[in-house]
């Protein structure tokens, strides 16, 4: 992490920077809000967000809580206390309606304005539903606080439970569930699932996993409709057939949120478009977390990752970079990480891997249920995918990050455990 | 310093090990192990890294 050189605040109070507006009160928000703090600045830092919460963590949400085994509550990501410690001024429960970005003004959806002279814009990102989704109870999708303390409640009936989408939400979802000894379907479109994160080999893998949990998983199954009168009854499948369910868990994916940014003179594509210091085309407004694109020199590649990890450090980098000013910034290069949880396996995963990465299971073995598998491209060790085997994937992380060439990776695999 | 982990809260995510991996490891048990309970005064922002970093809040310091 590259360490604040100069007095910030000095250089900050120098080029007029009095008062910074952070949008978005989660992770990547909160995560900027302290850096700031950290960094000496001392003018005004309001966070808008959109949730009546105090900041919260999602993960949980996904996994204990919605097991029943945390409560809702235990979520908060800081004491309150913290935020008056930290000065912020938190406008929570108020949605950015528009930004005027010559101005320097934010318009809330309440009607009030917000003037600042540095913006971090950390909105993150709403799940995605199916076209023509009718309005029937028991369709559900996951983010919010209330999206969860939603599904448990359901979950309590007994219900039969179909997902859609065996991306990482719909997986711990249906571990959950399972756990909980519902009878579970999860139906996705794609011949294996996860692919595009981490490969067809390991998307296989994955798969496995559910069927041996007693999962009925359908892959290359395309959703038609659902089907119910108040509440669902089924979800009708494109080969003419259909899955009996009195809950649907839609997890398809999120969109970025970028609405209220339409028109404001940002540079959006797949996210807010930034270069490699987060920062904006509008001189003043940074980016970051789930709904951050930016030019992640690690990889070359203009990239979007929607991880808790990425959240703070990219959240942290953006709120440094801003009290630097465009001189002093220092690119935000990542090699990207998350975890899931599901059933008892621990999966993790660092990197960046493309579906024709070549891939070695480098130590121990898939069936045992603890392996690390290794992605290879272009002579470089890319990323690698853990079950239940932390030590060495965190590892990798930091030999990614030094650029470790395919072969020395796969050479030196047997000294490292 | 001293590293305070509560156990009853850590995930075994191993994110305190991606940014200290001298203080902290997630051993093959799949239990973290603090390495180094009481590291000298000059790794302190490292550690504070980590406790920000622990997406469970189980990791604090306590000065002795
Ligand atoms: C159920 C679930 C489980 C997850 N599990 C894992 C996991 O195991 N491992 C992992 O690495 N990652 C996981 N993640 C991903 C991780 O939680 C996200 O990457 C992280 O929350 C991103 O933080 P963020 O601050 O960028 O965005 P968000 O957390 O999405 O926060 C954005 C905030 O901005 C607010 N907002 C949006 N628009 C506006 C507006 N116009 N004005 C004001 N406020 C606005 C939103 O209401 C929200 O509160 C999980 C996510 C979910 C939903
Ligand atoms: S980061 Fe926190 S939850 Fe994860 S292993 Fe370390 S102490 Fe446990």
């Amino acid at each position: 992490m590259p360490a604040v050189t100069a007095a910030p605040d000095l250089d900050a109070r120098r080029a007029g920077l009095d008062r910074i507006a952070i949008v978005g009160a989660s992770l990547a928000g909160l995560s900027a809000a302290e850096a700031l703090r950290e960094a000496g600045f001392e003018g005004a830092v309001t966070l808008v967000g959109a949730e009546a919460h105090l900041p919260y963590d999602r993960p949980p949400l996904s996994k204990q809580v919605l097991a029943g085994d945390r409560d809702g509550q235990s979520t908060a990501l800081r004491i309150p206390e913290r935020y008056d410690e930290l000065k912020l001024d938190l406008l929570l429960g108020r949605a950015a309606a528009r930004l005027d970005a010559t101005a320097g003004t934010l318009e809330l959806q309440s009607g009030e304005s917000v003037g600042y002279d540095g913006l971090i814009i950390a909105t993150g990102a709403s799940p995605r539903t199916l076209p023509a989704t009718p309005e029937l109870d028991g369709i559900h999708t996951l983010r919010t606080l209330e999206d969860c303390l939603a599904l448990r409640r359901e979950f309590e009936a007994g219900p039969r439970v179909a997902v859609v989408g065996a991306g990482f939400i719909g997986a711990e979802v249906a571990a959950v569930a399972r756990g909980r000894g519902l009878d579970v379907t999860v139906l996705e479109a794609a011949p294996v699932p996860l692919e595009r994160a981490i490969g067809a080999a390991m998307g296989r893998v994955c798969a496995a996993l559910h069927t041996a949990h007693g999962v009925d998983l359908r892959l290359g199954v395309a959703v038609e409709d659902f089907d119910g009168s108040a509440r669902i009854e089924r979800v009708r499948l494109g080969d003419g057939s259909s899955i009996e369910a009195d809950v649907v868990v839609v997890g398809v994916g999120v969109d970025p949120n970028t609405a209220w940014l339409e028109g404001s003179g940002l540079v959006l594509d797949n996210g807010i478009v930034c270069d490699a210091t987060c920062a904006t085309n509008v001189p003043g407004i940074f980016a970051a977390g789930d709904v951050a694109s930016w030019h992640n020199r690690q990889y070359g590649e203009q990239m979007r990752v929607e991880h808790w990890t990425n959240a703070v450090e990219q959240g942290r980098a953006a709120a440094r970079n801003l009290l630097a000013g465009p001189l002093a910034a220092e690119p935000f290069s990542s090699v990207p990480y998350f975890w899931s949880n599901q059933y008892d396996t621990r999966i993790q995963f660092v990197g960046h891997a493309r579906p024709d990465d070549e891939v070695r299971v480098a130590h121990g073995a898939v069936d045992d249920d603890r392996f690390v598998a290794l992605y290879g491209r272009a002579g470089r060790l890319v990323a690698a995918l853990g079950f239940n085997w932390a030590r060495l994937v965190m590892g990798y992380r930091a030999k990614i990050a030094e650029g470790i060439g395919w072969d020395e990776a796969l050479d030196g695999a047997a000294s490292l455990e | 310093m001293n590293i305070v982990v509560d156990f009853d809260k850590c995930d075994s995510n191993a994110i305190c090990m991606g940014v200290a991996p001298k203080y902290f490891e997630v051993k093959d048990d799949n239990f973290l192990y603090v390495l180094d309970e009481h590291p000298p005064e000059d790794v302190r922002s490292l550690i504070e890294d980590a406790v920000r970093q622990c997406p469970t809040g189980a990791i604090s310091i306590e000065d002795d």
